[in-house]
């Protein structure tokens, strides 16, 4: 009998134990490096003075188009101004069209997925049919329609890429809350006579916005490159602000003479899209990791 | 030990690491066995116990970051140790053949099932397509399987499980190797298919075959092996002739293991050892009589001629539930038992008014019950509780255990944290958890202690009937016993009634008061324990206890004790 027990002791302790520590282990190099180059894009946010000591406004006429070089990293562009102070100066705006833009879109989704799910077959129907309209339209056309009929400018701007990319996190998030309201664990509340507002609001929404974190942090770059598209389009920020969709937009006259014009701003959006998936990424093994302990 | 020549199969000192090889996690340590031509060893033993390792390493599929070492395996003379790939590729299916444990997951399901079976013949160069394709319908006839041309053509997930299983072992048997091994092979299967299977290996066996059968389940290997070898923590504990081993065992932990089987014979006693012995003994060995019943008590659920109709993918409304009556009354065990599809899960779903009958009403406490509307019910929720096969899927993924029981007590009853605190704990020791349990999560707990975290909730709302859906299917047998002997005390402490549905008919039999047997959906016989069991009335009864794999001589072992 002792022996029975002494199987039942040893069981699954190991494999958690060891799992455990190779997670504390594994914070791999790419994320060690987004970190930072998260840390430095919020510090440029923030406070753009710190990273860079020229104005991303002042014109030095007789130094236009001049090559990346260890006075301008960057280069200059056609008035003489440096890329680099104009990148840095750029990220503010950027990053909030980015995460604004993130927030409008989940916002949305969030209403239109949970009512979705909940809300029983005729809401259900309904807010489907209008997501597979919405998806009949390409994204950008949808946000360029938004543009055009409240004019272009920051505010307009998060508002269209976030609704543009709402129809696609609305249909996961009402799958995710379909999937949570079918699971054991809401039945199992059901059975103990819990009240329907209460199991929604303790299981079912808790549960279904787990995903939602890490989507959000994949979103937050996504939106930054629609909103660069849109500024691409002269339908976003006004030059001669910094903003990197449409310092983008600017260089694209110069694309052959003067490359550094376009290729440091689409640096920037690209490296910043990766950091923040690569993040994404680890919250979500690190959330889901926590979960399994 | 002098080396006999008759020997299929001579393994010494095996021994199976997995791990770095600095800090090898050893699975099985140095074992030895053998086996003659015609001949059938069971290795059985509970999960973990590295019986599995061992089967799989016999083949060479060990796993990529395992270390086999061994004093000797050797195969009709042939040295396996150190062997290359290839060298296994080109002996798996011809000279050994492995049937796997889930016939579900181990068939392609994008491939016909006659086509995985003629993949050993291809691969080894065996006859012509034509050749083949007759050859596959063979093997399927051969192991039983009817209308073998439409079967060859047809996908797995088209086939029932017993099917399944039996295009297997045809698989397996395609170029009939010298040694067939089978890891669990009868598990997933009701029991007449599994009779089906059984005899399907027996008759390998016949022909002068060695197998090694791997198993948990010591009735199937009563049936089937010569020779029984138990394993526990990696090494073979005890070893010998069936009769000898299961009859008259002479490890402790051997001795636990048959103690731990649920069947008439241990009605009304513990299965597990130790705990706390006496506190539940009901009125002797059969314990046929149902407990004191309040004269003229009315039943806590009774429900009348429920129908419950499914419509299936194919659009055709399927009857699940036909005309099932049932009563349950304070303090009693009412058994369903039932194989798969026989509408067991669908009758209990139907008493927890989770399901709407289509005909029919459920009463409880003599008022109505499946005829309220959900809103009206949720106050009397409370009153039936419900244990699930797997509790896992049933708690919240982001709570702690302490969390999930807190969850289920009545809010206005335990209005204070420190009050909620002390009933969670106090519910957590009628199951036999404490206060380490509490902030753990349910991923990081046993299987039984899951079981018995489910327990405690259900025990929360203070219940007159808790629903068991198969609650100790998945567990290992002394777990299961642990588990057996938990409701048992808890019924006898608390007078709480149980719905048990199980397809395990030692189990029911183990603990039900009366007995109710399901079979498409309808109930072909019902009354008490004993009477089935040991009377019954329907053939279908009679088939289902017939193709009952026993454990006779450990039974007969009890009654001596006796």
């Amino acid at each position: 009998m002792s022996a029975i027990d002494q199987t039942l002791a040893r069981g699954p302790l190991l494999p958690v134990a060891s799992t455990r520590r190779r997670r504390a282990r594994s914070v791999r190099p790419t994320v060690a490096l987004s970190a930072l180059f998260a840390a430095f894009v919020a510090l440029a946010a923030l406070a753009p003075g710190l990273v860079t000591s020229q104005g991303p406004l002042t014109v030095h006429l007789s130094e236009g188009f001049q090559a990346p070089s260890l006075h301008h990293l960057f280069g200059t562009d056609q008035s003489g101004r440096d890329v680099y102070a104009r990148v840095v100066y750029g990220t503010r705006e950027s990053v909030l069209i980015g995460l604004g833009a993130t927030a409008v879109g989940l916002g949305v989704a969030a209403l239109l997925g949970v009512v979705a799910g909940l809300g029983g077959r005729v809401a259900d129907g309904a807010i489907n049919r209008l997501l597979e309209v919405l998806f009949a339209f390409p994204g950008l056309l949808l946000a360029l329609l938004f543009v055009a009929i409240f004019g272009p400018g920051p505010g307009t701007e998060i508002v269209a890429v976030g609704l543009a990319n709402a129809p696609g996190y609305a249909r996961m998030i009402r799958g995710q809350v379909l999937a949570v309201k079918g699971s054991g664990y809401v039945e199992a509340s059901r059975v103990l006579g819990h009240s329907r507002a209460r199991t929604i609001r303790r299981t079912i929404l808790p549960n279904a916005a787990r995903p939602l974190v890490v989507l959000a942090t994949l979103g937050v770059g996504q939106a930054i490159v629609w909103a660069s598209a849109l500024s691409f389009l002269g339908l976003g920020v006004k030059p001669p602000a910094p903003e990197w969709g449409a310092m983008l937009d600017a260089g694209r006259d110069y694309l052959q003479t003067a490359w550094w014009l376009t290729v440091f701003p689409g640096l920037a959006i690209v490296a910043f899209t990766l950091a923040s998936t690569s993040l994404g990424r680890f919250f979500q093994q690190r959330l889901e990791g926590k979960l399994e302990r | 030990m002098s080396t006999n020549d008759e020997r299929l199969l001579d393994v010494a000192g095996l021994r199976v690491g997995f791990g770095e090889r600095t800090a090898a996690h050893e699975v099985v340590r140095g074992i030895s066995f053998s086996l003659q031509a015609g001949e059938c060893l069971a290795i059985v033993g509970e999960s973990g116990s590295g019986k599995s390792v061992t089967a799989r390493t016999l083949v060479g599929l060990a796993g990529a970051r395992s270390h086999v070492a061994a004093e000797r395996i050797e195969l009709d003379g042939q040295s396996l140790l150190g062997l290359r790939d290839r060298e296994w590729r080109a002996l798996r299916g011809v000279r050994v053949g492995f049937v796997l444990q889930d016939a579900l997951v181990s068939l392609d399901p994008l491939r016909r099932v006659g086509s995985e079976i003629a993949e050993p013949l291809r691969l080894h160069g065996w006859g012509d397509r034509a050749a083949r394709r007759e050859k596959v319908v063979e093997l399927l006839r051969e192991v039983g399987v009817p209308e073998p041309e439409v079967r060859a053509r047809q996908l797995p997930h088209e086939l029932s499980g017993g099917l399944r299983q039996r295009a297997l072992i045809a698989s397996a048997i395609a170029l009939d190797p010298q040694l067939l091994i089978a890891d669990e092979p009868t598990t997933a299967l009701d029991v007449t298919v599994q009779a089906q299977i059984l005899g399907l290996l027996e008759a390998t066996k016949q022909r002068g075959r060695g197998l090694i059968v791997i198993s948990h389940d010591l009735a199937v290997v009563a049936r089937l092996a010569d020779r029984v070898a138990v394993m526990n923590a990696g090494e073979i504990v005890e070893q010998g002739p069936t009769a000898q081993v299961l009859g008259d065992p002479q490890h402790a932990y051997t001795r636990a293991l048959l103690d731990a089987v649920p069947s008439a014979h241990s009605k009304g006693t513990r299965l597990a050892p130790g705990g706390a012995a006496g506190a539940y003994v009901r009125d002797g060995a059969q314990g046929a009589e149902a407990p004191a019943r309040i004269a003229g008590a009315p039943p806590i659920v009774r429900a009348e001629g429920l129908v419950k109709r499914y419509r299936g993918p194919d659009g055709v409304a399927r009857t699940v539930v036909d005309d099932v009556s049932l009563e349950i009354f304070a303090g009693e065990t009412l058994g369903v038992v039932g194989e798969s599809g026989s509408g067991k899960t669908t009758t209990a779903r139907l008493v927890l008014a989770l399901a709407d009958p289509d005909a029919g009403e459920v009463r409880l406490d003599g008022e109505p019950w499946s005829a309220l509307r959900e809103r009206d019910r949720r106050l009397r929720r409370r009153r039936i509780a419900v244990v699930y096969q797997d509790p896992l899927s049933s708690f919240d993924p982001r709570w702690s255990v302490g969390r999930i029981v807190e969850d289920a007590l009545d809010a206005g009853e335990h209005a204070s944290a420190a009050a909620r605190r002390a009933r969670v704990l106090e519910l957590l020791g009628h199951v036999g958890l404490d206060e380490g349990q509490l902030d753990r999560r349910p991923l990081q707990l046993s299987g039984g202690q899951r079981q018995r975290v489910a327990i405690a909730r259900a025990l929360a709302s203070r219940p007159e009937l808790i629903v068991c859906d198969e609650p100790v299917s998945a567990l290992d047998v002394s777990i299961q016993a642990q588990v057996l002997d938990l409701l048992a005390d808890l019924q006898a402490e608390l007078g709480v009634a149980y719905l048990f549905i199980s397809h395990d008919l030692g189990v029911i039999h183990h603990v039900s008061d009366r007995v109710l047997v399901m079979k498409d959906g309808r109930v072909v016989e019902s009354g008490s324990a004993a009477d089935v069991f040991e009377r019954p009335q329907s053939d279908y009864t009679r088939q289902l206890l017939a193709a009952l794999p026993t454990l006779d001589r450990a039974d007969e072992r009890k009654a001596v004790a006796a």
